[in-house]
């Protein structure tokens, strides 16, 4: 029972990694029909900038002062690197996809390179505060604390963004573009501002995920975004792209099937896992591929 | 083609009688092509909108009636010249087109299906949206259904909204596409009501099959065949001759329902 507790515990940190690795990919792909290949590069910024950050700053900041100051500075990078990647790689190739997935591509590559070559190939460590080490008991299961530190995170950025969705005047302009785009312009609304506003969006997060993850792997290292990235794809795609609450139910499900596969089963298959069963939705449901509403 | 233009000269001739002096047009197509990869859809299509009632684009099917409605708004990839009252758009974007004045019903209303009505109105109207008066004038079927989704309302319904959604800014000229298409008998009467209501205020170009619909409402017709304008006069003109009928459009009177 209490490996059970551990693992779907530890199940649903990651789910909410994922989750928050994938709700800007899925917004961006939903409203703009962009495959985004360079959120892993937003991620890669997001566990950088936290690194650093925490690495600069005065020792005489606790752990969890100098994580939380980085935090702020990741997220912030990583909205900017959002809106720069908008407006100055996607914008000038919209509706061309295929030149778009290259770009993105490239950048992804590019920035990995890049990382290695300032930073270096082998990972670095990152300082952990002493709460987020420790465990906490529950139903007979010593648990790592800083495993709810990422189930919080990831609640509170879906909560804001429900909220964005559902009760602002752009979250309404972006459920309306994710349905039907032209339409929108047809309307006379300027949807090229909701765009970059949704690439900040998904840049902010991709870059707490980053962050977070490198938390919860101890190090930052040039591979993290790419890996992270693989599984924010499989969720956007079970999720249907454009759904929010979609991306979330798939993100714990992939999770959760990991998880309790390479413990169950053996090591290694909750990878495979996964992927039978992102082909598994696409056999029962193809249509969550062109997505449903935010 | 199936006939040569019998009277180009129509078009710029005041539609309410003849007590009005001869308007600028409210719209102004010249030399408008459209190419799609390898197909020429438009070929060079000149025609004008008077500033008053309704012009009726008719065609056969796929003879780029749509298009041209696209080609104004910026939605088809256009060239060659055109105006609204005198000022070029051609090089605009579809946003500013539409703020500036022209408002768009597309075929098949293309309402957001996940958003209520009152969304799909607040969506052009933030502040009033279901409660703009227009809506309480033409529309007030929908406002106890303000809180459906629109995907669920049935296809007259949502023929409404997508007609409220765009009359809720002021527009200089109004581009409807196919209104009544797949509605029952009933409901296109109902349509043709609202616009014909909608015409006294602005100026329409109405993309319509139902010849008995354009006979009630049209007052100028212009006919599209194979991409380039074959026809242009007045409407009565047109529907009361079913030889002409017949020859541009390939239907006459008799079989159509009616409005």
């Amino acid at each position: 029972m209490s490996d059970f507790v551990l693992l779907a515990t530890t199940g649903l940190a990651l789910g909410a990694l994922y989750f928050l690795a994938a709700s800007g990919l899925s917004l961006i792909y939903g409203l703009m029909g962009v495959l985004n290949f360079a959120h892993g590069a937003f991620m890669m910024v997001g566990a950088y900038a936290g690194w650093l950050t925490m690495t600069d700053l005065p020792p005489s900041l606790s752990v969890g002062v100098r994580l939380l100051v980085a935090a702020v500075v990741a997220v912030a990078l990583g909205a900017a690197v959002g809106v720069v990647v908008e407006v100055v790689l996607i914008r000038p190739l919209y509706r061309h996809h295929i030149q778009q997935v290259l770009v993105t591509v490239g950048l992804s590559l590019a920035s990995v390179a890049a990382a290695q070559g300032i930073w270096g190939a082998d990972p670095r460590p990152v300082e952990k505060p002493d709460w987020m080490s420790g465990t906490t008991s529950l139903l007979g299961a010593r648990l790592p604390t800083d495993r709810f530190v990422y189930v919080v995170a990831a609640l509170a950025v879906l909560a804001g963004l429900l909220a964005l969705l559902r009760l602002t005047r752009l979250g309404l302009i972006i459920r309306a573009g994710v349905e039907n785009r032209t339409m929108v312009q047809a309307l006379g609304i300027d949807v090229q501002r909701t765009f970059t506003i949704v690439f900040a969006i998904g840049g902010a997060a991709a870059a707490l995920a980053g962050i977070l993850y490198a938390q919860y792997a101890g190090s930052v290292s040039p591979a993290q975004g790419g890996s992270l990235l693989i599984f924010a794809f499989i969720v956007v795609v079970i999720g249907g792209m454009g759904s929010i609450v979609g991306t979330a139910v798939a993100a714990v499900a992939v999770g959760l099937v990991q998880q309790l596969a390479n413990y169950y089963a053996a090591s290694g298959v909750g990878d495979l896992s996964v992927v039978l069963l992102l082909a598994l939705v696409l056999l029962l449901r193809p249509t969550s591929l062109k997505g449903a509403t935010a | 083609m199936t006939s040569p233009e019998t009277s180009p000269e129509t078009s710029a001739r005041p539609v309410d009688g003849g007590h009005t002096a001869v308007l600028t047009p409210v719209l102004t197509l010249d030399d408008v092509h459209v190419r799609y990869g390898g197909s020429h859809v438009l070929q060079g299509v000149t025609f004008e909108v008077p500033a008053t009632g309704v012009t009726a684009l008719l065609g056969r099917n796929g003879v780029g009636k749509t298009t041209t409605l696209k080609a104004v708004l910026g939605l088809a990839p256009r060239t060659g010249s055109i105006a609204v009252r005198g000022n070029p758009i051609e090089t605009q974007a579809t946003t500013r087109i539409v703020r500036d004045g022209i408002g768009y019903v597309p075929e098949d209303r293309e309402v957001f299906a996940g958003l209520t009505v009152d969304e799909n109105l607040r969506l052009v109207d933030p502040e009033r949206g279901i409660e703009a008066p227009i809506v309480r004038d033409l529309f007030p079927d929908l406002i106890a259904r303000r809180a459906q989704r629109a995907g669920t309302l049935s296809g007259g319904q949502q023929q409404m909204v997508s007609l409220a959604r765009v009359l809720l800014r002021d527009n200089t000229v109004l581009l409807i596409d196919e209104p009544t298409k797949g509605l029952a008998p009933k409901l296109v009467t109902e349509v043709a009501d609202v616009l014909a209501e909608v015409a006294r205020m602005t100026p329409i170009l109405l993309v319509e099959q139902n010849l008995a619909l354009v006979r009630r409402i049209a007052d100028t017709v212009v006919v599209l065949d194979a991409g380039r304008v074959v026809h242009r006069g007045r409407a009565d003109a047109l529907v009361a001759d079913a030889e002409l009928t017949r020859g541009l459009l390939g239907v006459s009177m008799r079989r159509e329902g009616a409005a």
